[in-house]
């Protein structure tokens, strides 16, 4: 197993030093440039030499979501998200290695205080309805998302009271500067979103026109999104390939069987046992994901309320094991929200409750709470989530193991959505919160006051730590009270945080450049044809 | 005759406007019931009020449910199908639900023809063959093949059907569905698999029914009668015998039919068909209203209508009725 | 065709239907009280292990013994399928014999909604009901059992119209006989044949119809195990663990089956050849 997940990872990594390699030739990456960064561009200058790309084809990807809105400022579901990523760009846009680069703008600088952002617009940038982008346009965007056109902000990072946009002035031709009402290191990767000709938001009849690498031709529910290069794309080089069809597809199990027909060339969801099936068939790469797996207690439960009990069911889970069966050993057990791959700030918290189950710990601290017999809890699990109802049956061994009697039911996403996530009413529940590229991202929500804190944890240590982490102006600072937040967390045991599953996904063997993001996107400019 | 035609025409018309209506009013107080709304389903864990107060406002989820239900149905009544709460058909309108369906349905008519037509082509032989009684062993096989079918799960048959078919046979490739749009025959040729696969437990129960039915016939009176007359065995057969038998069988095959453009959900859902089944199980799961109705009232006019057109059949081909 | 030979063979189908049925029950009761292996206990080193002396139809994806898993899940199938028929047989033959017998406005309203009913995919039927009462094992056996009940309610009926007005009735009700006691000690008796082979088929179509609804998730959900919703989960696993799906999947094909034959052959007993 172990072995297996390094060469995964090894490979997933080889592809984005190839990939990294041919975009920084053209494009111009944002000052804090890593050294790593650097010495990929270089070494795979030579890979690129030797072969020429080749250009043309046509590309089917296998998704599992629908579309929930063809608008990129109101699209909330990742399964949306990814597809229009390449379709629109905003100001910035993140790149494989979790940094942002200039896209629709071509440069941009902070002020001192952090409260006044200025953006260049990059030349020559072309809408795909063949229009210039303005400074207008960007304008437009920017206030249409931030709430500044009608009240209601569609990214609600953006939104004047978050910290986000008081204003936004257009200063010449190809400078627009933007007023924010609080400094905050983590606006920017905010700036991400979609840069939409001006108007377009209220015209009725509006088909999706952005910048990105590929335009958009069509959609049709629960069949397929369609989409077609961009000739003017500002990346000189991309994208390779003439069209690339997202076709929804209706479950796993068909998936499998389109992949190995050679109806689907790329899928980006296989289970580990899919994995196993295509193993030789077809190019199987795992990378982590940005999801945190956890078995979500709620701290307002009469039971649950006792730290101890939380600590209790902390204990009993054997996490390497739920690792092993469900995910065939390649998931990154963790303890805390924060993804190991966001290094600086991440607090590896493993040793607080061990990994591979403690029983006899766990029935202690039960007895110490006053429940010598054990006490019943049930978990809410999302039926239409294999992985998590798979979860649940191995939680629940290990959690009846140590006297905690546990009865899983299974619900409906639109009901766990309502009941259990917005409404609050469960004692525990086996989901993933999904985080962007903000550090701070998955922490946020735990805060006592948050619309997000469904596990309705409270500390205020943890609330003023979190005040003083989004204060700060000073990226070491700030990592510094982010691991503190995790520690404080675990140490409550506020929830039973279980691991970041990973991506894996099956390409047809002609295709090469399918590159992993630390966010949820399919970049397909980079794919193309051997 | 002529008038009372018309007349059962009519009658027939009213209750069928009745019935949807009183369908429509169900459907409605059902999704009033059901836990989870279209909001929380569409914005899903990112959602913030403000947000979600804005998509309700949009909809018009606002307003009472009475107020929702008139101004949906009057649409309606107007030719106005409304719009689906879920998809989109451009950056700022929502699909309409005329449109959604519209392109939906050919799946779902064409999958049903190619079944019932497979059906008919195979079941009847196979039931007259087997109603002539002539091998006790074809007796017993068909009888043991036929329960055995019978007895298979659908989408278990579905399963099977892909995988012999499909991963053995290669005739053709699972999940590789092309839309009527693009490639008409190409549609029309992966959608045989699915409609075999539809039509293998119906042929066994049509074939069963007629074979029983026949055998009925064969005991009756005339049938001696005309057999004294001089009439061969072949002529009693396919002149009095298969006539009369047909006629159950054509009310039976009326339910089957019914069935199979009602959307036949799991095999749908084993294909990968974009049918109208489908589009109703996910409509449900989204909370769809808007969809969810317009599908069942589709349902319900289908399932009326092929009844309805069976009882006309029935007065065409036997005369009897039509003095009733 | 002789009579002799009808005869032998309608025995062999009654015969037949009843071993296979006697086994199928006893192997699913027992599952309630005795499995060889624990149902739930996972173990990582025997994870899809092929058909053995140890594990005679294989392990799945958890290591679980699926022998073991098919009995409790045969248990759960055969108790939904005998729960929806108590359910929906129950009230067919309280509504059926009350509108056959007396008639009128009742037995015409009745019967347009049964009409309206029976016409609606019953798979469709239920799938609306159980998404107004949530999934689950109670509300899937709830909806099946109404959705299944017009159909009774039209055998029943029928077979109440036609002994209503037979001789020994109309005796009875000359003799002063109560209705109450025509309607459920002279009748209901008499139309048992008919009644219990829709029972029986009331009961596969439960067990179909449970499947079904498991593969497209709302049935029968883990971390019960029923046949239906073993099946739909081994579907992911068919190249790798083909037993995994035939076990579950056969299982149903040899319960639905036995209990056709049964009813096959009682049917042939009574001597009626008409209907399915």
């Amino acid at each position: 197993m172990k072995r297996r997940i390094s060469v995964y990872f090894m490979t997933a990594l080889l592809l984005m030093t190839a990939l990294g390699g041919c975009a920084g030739g053209t494009q111009k990456p944002s000052e804090d440039k890593s050294s790593l960064e650097s010495t990929v561009a270089e070494s795979s200058q030579s890979t690129n030499t030797a072969t020429e790309p080749v250009y043309g084809g046509k590309v089917v990807v296998g998704i599992q979501q629908d579309m929930d809105s063809l608008d990129p400022h109101k699209a909330t579901a990742a399964g949306t998200k990814e597809i229009l990523f390449n379709i629109f760009e905003g100001l910035v846009k993140p790149d494989p290695n979790g940094n942002l680069i200039n896209a629709v703008a071509s440069d941009y600088s902070i002020s001192e205080d952090g409260l006044t952002y200025t953006f260049t617009l990059r030349e020559g940038v072309k809408f795909h309805n063949g229009n210039n982008v303005t400074t207008e346009d960007i304008k437009y965007s920017l206030e249409r998302a931030s709430g500044l056109l009608d009240g209601t902000a569609l990214i609600s990072s953006l939104s004047a009271d978050k910290g986000g946009i008081t204003k936004v002035d257009i200063l010449n031709d190809n400078t627009v500067q933007v007023s924010v009402s609080s400094a905050n290191l983590e606006l920017i990767y905010s700036f991400t979103a979609a840069i939409i000709p001006a108007g377009s938001g209220e015209d009725p009849e509006a088909q999706p026109v952005g910048t990105g690498p590929f335009s958009f031709v069509s959609y049709k529910p629960q069949e397929s999104v369609v989409l077609k290069k961009n000739a003017d794309y500002w990346q000189k080089g991309l994208p390779y390939l003439d069209e690339v069809d997202f076709k929804i597809v209706n479950s796993a199990d068909t998936a499998l069987l389109e992949l190995q027909g050679g109806s689907i060339d790329v899928y980006p969801y296989l289970t580990d046992s899919q994995a196993t099936e295509l193993q030789g068939k077809l190019q199987v790469l795992a990378a982590p994901s940005n999801v945190v797996q956890a078995l979500f207690l709620n701290n307002a439960d009469e039971t649950l309320q006792d730290v101890r009990v939380r600590q209790a069911i902390c204990y009993a889970l054997d996490r390497d094991s739920i690792n092993d069966f469900v995910f065939g050993g390649n998931a990154a057990v963790v303890s805390c929200a924060m993804l190991p791959t966001m290094q600086s700030y991440y607090e590896d918290l493993n040793s607080v409750y061990g990994t591979s189950g403690n029983a006899e710990k766990a029935k202690e601290l039960l007895t110490e709470a006053g429940y010598p017999d054990g006490i019943d809890f049930t978990i809410q699990v999302p039926s239409n989530y294999e992985v998590h109802m798979q979860t649940a049956e191995v939680v629940a061994e290990h959690l009846n193991a140590a006297n905690i009697h546990t009865t899983v039911v299974p619900v409906e996403w639109e009901t766990w959505l309502s009941d259990v996530y917005t409404g609050r009413k469960y004692q525990g529940t086996i989901s993933g919160i999904t985080t962007d590229m903000t550090p701070g991202y998955l922490l946020n929500r735990f805060q006592t006051e948050s619309s997000k804190n469904f596990i309705n944890y409270s500390n205020a240590d943890f609330d003023a730590t979190y005040a003083k982490a989004a204060a700060s102006l000073d990226l070491a600072e700030k990592a510094g009270y982010y691991k503190e937040l995790q520690k404080l967390m675990a140490e409550d045991a506020g929830t039973a945080f279980l691991s970041v599953p990973p991506i894996t996904v099956a390409i047809k063997p002609e295709l090469e450049g399918y590159t992993f993001y630390p966010v949820y996107v399919q970049d397909m400019s980079v794919v193309r044809y051997k | 005759m002529q008038y009372r035609m018309t007349k059962l025409i009519g009658k027939k018309l009213i209750t069928l406007i009745m019935t949807l209506f009183l369908v429509s009013v169900a459907a409605f107080l059902a999704f009033q019931i059901i836990p989870g709304d279209v909001v929380n389903a569409i914005l899903g864990t990112e959602a913030t009020p403000e947000r979600e107060a804005k998509l309700r406002e949009e909809l018009g989820l606002n307003d009472p449910p009475v107020v929702r239900y008139l101004h949906w149905i009057g649409g309606v009544l107007k030719g106005d199908l409304g719009r689906s709460y879920r998809y989109s058909k451009s950056m700022n309108e929502m699909m309409p639900v005329a449109e959604l369906i519209g392109d939906k349905l050919p799946v779902t008519l064409w999958l049903a023809a190619l079944a019932v037509l497979i059906i008919i082509v195979v079941s009847i032989p196979l039931g007259v063959l087997w109603a002539q009684g002539k091998s006790r062993f074809l007796d017993v096989l068909f009888n043991v093949l036929t329960q055995t079918v019978m007895a298979i799960p659908s989408f278990f048959l579905g399963i099977l059907v892909t995988y012999l078919f499909g991963m053995v046979l290669h005739w053709f490739q699972p999940g590789g569905y092309v839309s009527y749009q693009t490639d008409f025959w190409g549609f029309l040729g992966y959608l045989v698999f699915p409609a075999i696969s539809v039509a293998i437990p119906k042929i066994a129960m049509t074939a069963r029914f007629l074979r029983n039915s026949m055998l009925t016939e064969k005991s009756a009176d005339y049938v001696r009668t005309a057999k004294s007359k001089g009439c061969t065995d072949r002529q009693v057969m396919y002149g009095h015998v298969l006539r009369n038998a047909m006629m159950p069988v054509v009310t039976f095959l009326g339910m089957i039919i019914a069935e199979i453009v009602a959307g036949s959900i799991v095999v749908e859902q084993v294909f990968g068909l974009p049918g109208v089944g489908r589009l109703l199980i996910s409509s449900i799961s989204n909370r769809d209203f808007p969809v969810v109705e317009i599908l069942i009232l589709y349902i319900t006019a289908v399932v009326i209508i092929v009844y309805f057109l069976v009882d006309l059949l029935y007065r065409v081909i036997d005369p009897r009725i039509r003095e009733m | 065709m002789g009579k002799g030979a009808m005869g032998k063979f309608k025995n062999l189908y009654f015969w037949i239907g009843l071993f296979m049925t006697v086994i199928a029950l006893v192997w699913a009761v027992l599952g309630f009280f005795w499995t060889p292996y624990s149902t739930t206990a996972m173990s990582a080193a025997e994870k899809f292990q092929a058909p053995s002396l140890r594990h005679l139809f294989g392990t799945d994806n958890f290591g679980r013994d699926i022998f073991s898993r098919v009995m409790k899940g045969a248990g759960t199938t055969v108790l939904v399928g005998t729960l929806v028929v108590l359910i929906s047989g129950g009230l067919g033959i309280l509504i059926g014999a009350l509108t056959g017998y007396f008639g009128g406005i009742l037995d015409e309203f009745v019967m347009r909604f049964v009409d309206a009913v029976n016409g609606f995919p019953s798979i469709l039927l239920a799938l609306v009901m159980i998404s107004i009462l949530e999934s689950g094992r109670h509300n899937l056996i709830l909806s099946l059992g109404i959705v299944f009940t017009p159909s009774f309610i039209r055998i029943v009926r029928s077979e109440f119209i036609r002994l209503r007005d037979a001789d020994y009735i109309s005796r009875a009700r000359l003799m002063g006989v109560g209705k109450l006691r025509i309607l459920f000690v002279h009748i209901l008796p008499n139309i048992f044949s008919t009644f219990w082979v829709s029972v029986m088929i009331g009961f596969n179509n439960a067990i179909l119809a449970e499947s079904g609804m498991s593969y497209l998730g709302i049935g029968v959900l883990p971390p019960n195990a029923s046949l239906g919703n073993m099946l739909s989960d081994a579907q992911g696993y068919l190249m790798r663990a083909p037993w995994y799906a035939l076990a579950p999947g056969l299982t149903i094909v040899w319960i639905v089956l036995g209990f056709s034959l049964l009813s096959e052959g009682i049917r042939r007993n009574a001597g009626e050849v008409s209907g399915l």
